[in-house]
């Protein structure tokens, strides 16, 4: 690998920030460069939200994944996969948790939830692979555990071992949640 | 690292010893973590103001001190800010400042690269994670050699994005010892006309040195074309245009007059490429320096980015796949958010709503639609009484502001309606926490900046003393009786305060023991015009996803059919 531009788009409140300080510091503790951008503040509140993750052997200069410029994104949310889809770079690779989270205008009835998501990704997209990581996280004992059931799904493309990815969840978890990410991870790998 | 941990890193490197700032996205999370570290006093004040004045003073007693806040803060501090430019420093005093291109989280987006200028102080903008804490301890040495406050310019790109950042070591440096020196730091008429002198000598000592400092950085590529960058925006323009000659400023203030002659003599066509308003640009042409573009080229508004760049100068970008539109998705406020049942009777009794900054801002969103106006920190009160006095009745009209909104620069307002004859009602949302820029202590919640025990001050108190006789506390979530006292109130005819007292839902564990709809439910719909995330429709009827409910039991509160209840195999299961 030489570079890898990776964006991971959910809703504010799922735990996207926890994911991409994982993936982020798993790469760096590999001697990459790496850029993480985040979101605090308002956005954070049930929004749309996005973390770019640039990790490169050069240097990274711009923190920002562009439109056509992503090799993975990472989805949380059907919604937010298509939102994100003009990200991706052609033949790139889509994660895509295959939850709907109605936005606030969709549940007023003020706009409609756009049907066939999953069809037009596949159409669109490279290559795409969506699983219900909600229902893993579920079984693995908490449904705050998805960001983690899809990092380990991600993760066999990536060009980390194992053993690393265990690890960063060791250092970065509260200590009390660490038995739950690793067994969401392993869930999330052989999903 | 975060770009802020940077910044409180670089901080607690250079041997800081006093911190006071005001929360505000995206500075927050430089006093944040430099109250981890037990060498540093690190307060939160009530507003920005109040921090620039800690700072300052704690410079004057001799040790080197940090106020931090968003661009908007800057002009809440702006008043200690312009005259602490005069004075100069002891200790070496340092103020950040973190714009926000793009309005992720703020009401403006105010390019404050003109208050260094205006105010006449250095000014610096670091580029990455590394140079914010590497700046941030230059900022010390610039302050303290030239005896001057120093701003530091952020923004939220470049606070919240993280790259490495090589650590050091904290430098104790002994406390300066007090000497008075009135005519330093007593500012009135005669002394201040003195001090403009030796500060207008100071910033020209600083001018020509700049040309000389190494963050001001030229790399000489193909000279075909050379561009003039700073900040964030450098990376866009290296990432855009690798190839090309660029001047990066670190400095921005004064900037290098003398380097970008030279830099112009170099390369056959100059840029300037700046966020923000025609700052560089303005100065750059005013020096009769020929440029063959600046905002002409790109716009005044927004984040920028390689692709603008790119797109900017005819270059192809990269081919994107084609979507059609997305429904939006707003941030709303939380399951189980204490001013879901304020909004919903405010709505429901169709009040003009003056509000404020904070979480609460998002009432204004639909379905509850409940604000009309948001300006500034504790403008809600204010505005709420001139509105009064502009209809010549209060009756319809509330001012609604958080608790942190209230002491930042509410009680003023406040004052000045008891004072000048207000009839009016202002509700205060003591949710007990600073909640938007993720949950910060302040004087009423009982804790420090270190989650130390710290006294509290009584919201109710504090109203009584600034003269309101009719001050009521209620829960938000008792809607029916929270309507009565709002009626109560608003037609009372004398001067009104209501706080509202539940805590953030994300501060304190919700019971997590989800409501269901029964079949008693008539498909009123009421219970989705409180806009609560946990509620949606499926096949025609209200429903509650169980695992975003936390169990407030707001909707059944407001169902009038009683037809919402406890799930009774969740309870069960829990």
């Amino acid at each position: 690998m030489n570079k890898s531009n990776i964006l991971i788009v959910g809703v504010g409140g799922q735990g996207t920030l926890l994911a991409s300080v994982l993936l982020g510091n798993l790469a760096l503790a590999k001697g990459f460069d790496v850029k993480l951008s985040e979101v605090h503040g308002m956005a954070q509140r049930g929004g749309s939200v996005v973390t770019h993750v640039k990790i490169s052997e050069d240097t990274v200069n711009s923190p920002l994944i562009e439109e056509g410029d992503a090799d993975v994104i990472i989805a949380f949310e059907e919604l937010e996969a298509y939102r994100w889809l003009p990200y991706l770079k052609k033949g790139g690779t889509m994660y895509v948790n295959t939850q709907q989270i109605l936005p606030m205008p969709v549940i007023l009835g003020q706009d409609k939830y756009p049907e066939h998501i999953m069809q037009t990704l596949r159409e669109k997209a490279g290559t795409i692979k969506a699983f219900n990581a909600l229902e893993i996280a579920e079984e693995c004992g908490s449904v705050k555990a998805v960001n983690v059931v899809l990092l380990g799904a991600a993760s066999k493309d990536l060009p980390f071992d194992e053993a690393a990815w265990i690890k960063v969840i060791e250092e970065n978890v509260k200590p009390k949640f660490v038995e739950l990410n690793k067994k969401a991870f392993e869930m999330g790998r052989n999903a | 690292m975060l770009g802020n941990e940077a910044f409180a890193r670089g901080a607690y490197e250079a041997g800081v010893k006093v911190v006071s700032s005001y929360p505000g996205t995206p500075s927050t999370e430089v006093t944040e973590n430099l109250a981890k570290y037990n060498e540093i006093h690190v307060e939160w004040a009530p507003n920005e103001k109040v921090g620039t004045e800690v700072a300052v003073g704690a410079s004057i007693g001799g040790v080197r001190s940090l106020s931090c806040m968003k661009h908007v803060g800057l002009n809440v501090a702006a008043d200690p800010f312009f005259t602490a430019a005069y004075t100069g420093v002891t200790g070496g005093a340092v103020i950040l400042v973190a714009d926000d291109n793009g309005c992720h989280s703020s009401q403006n987006e105010q390019d404050s690269r003109y208050y260094g200028r205006s105010a006449g102080v250095p000014m610096l903008e670091p580029a990455n994670a590394q140079e914010c804490k590497d700046y941030m301890k230059l900022a010390y040495e610039i302050s303290e050699k030239y005896d001057t406050v120093v701003l530091l310019r952020s923004n939220t790109r470049l606070s919240h994005s993280r790259g490495i950042v090589e650590m050091g070591q904290r430098v104790e440096k002994d406390r300066i010892p007090y000497k008075k020196n009135i005519q330093k730091y007593v500012a009135m008429p005669a002394m201040a006309k003195k001090l403009h002198i030796i500060q207008e000598e100071r910033m020209n000592r600083i001018a020509e040195d700049s040309n000389t400092m190494d963050i001001n950085r030229v790399e000489i590529n193909d000279t075909s074309i050379g561009i003039i960058t700073s900040g964030i925006c450098y990376q866009y323009v290296k990432e855009a245009l690798p190839e090309v000659s660029v001047l990066k400023m670190g400095l921005i203030n004064p900037i290098p007059k003398k380097l970008i002659e030279d830099f112009a003599s170099k390369v056959d066509k100059l840029y300037v490429i700046e966020e923000g308003n025609p700052y560089f640009e303005e100065q750059i042409r005013a020096m009769g320096v020929k440029l063959a573009g600046g905002k002409d080229m790109f716009t005044i508004q927004g984040e920028y980015s390689a692709n603008m760049i790119r797109a900017a100068f005819g270059m192809p970008v990269a081919e994107t796949i084609e979507i059609d539109n997305v429904p939006g998705r707003p941030p709303l406020l939380c399951a189980g958010c204490p001013h879901r049942g304020l909004f919903h009777v405010l709505s429901k009794l169709k009040k003009t709503v003056l509000g404020d900054i904070g979480c609460y801002t998002l009432g204004s969103l639909p379905p509850t639609s409940a604000m009309d106006a948001c300006l500034c920190m504790g403008a809600s009160i204010t505005m709420a009484h001139g509105f009064e006095k502009a209809i010549g009745d209060s009756k319809d009209v509330v001012a609604v502001l958080g608790d942190s909104t209230f002491f930042h620069s509410g009680i003023t307002g406040l004052v000045n309606m008891n004072y000048n004859g207000s009839k009016g009602t202002v509700i205060i949302l003591d949710n007990r926490i600073t909640g938007m820029t993720g949950h910060q202590d302040n004087p009423s919640t009982g804790k420090n900046a270190q989650g130390d025990e710290a006294p509290a001050i009584d919201i109710a108190a504090m109203c009584r003393a600034c003269g309101v006789k009719h001050i009521t506390e209620i829960d938000p979530f008792k809607i029916k009786e929270l309507e009565e006292v709002i009626k109560t109130e608003t037609e009372r005819g004398e001067l009104s305060v209501i706080i509202t007292k539940r805590p953030c839902a994300l501060i304190v564990k919700q019971p997590d023991i989800p409501y269901t709809v029964t079949d008693k439910c008539k498909n009123c719909k009421m219970c989705m015009k409180i806009g609560c995330p946990a509620i949606e429709e499926k096949d025609g009827r209200p429903f509650i996803v169980p695992d975003r409910c936390v169990g407030c039991e707001l909707c059944a509160e407001v169902c009038p059919f009683d037809a919402i209840e406890i799930d009774s195999k969740a309870k069960e299961d829990k």
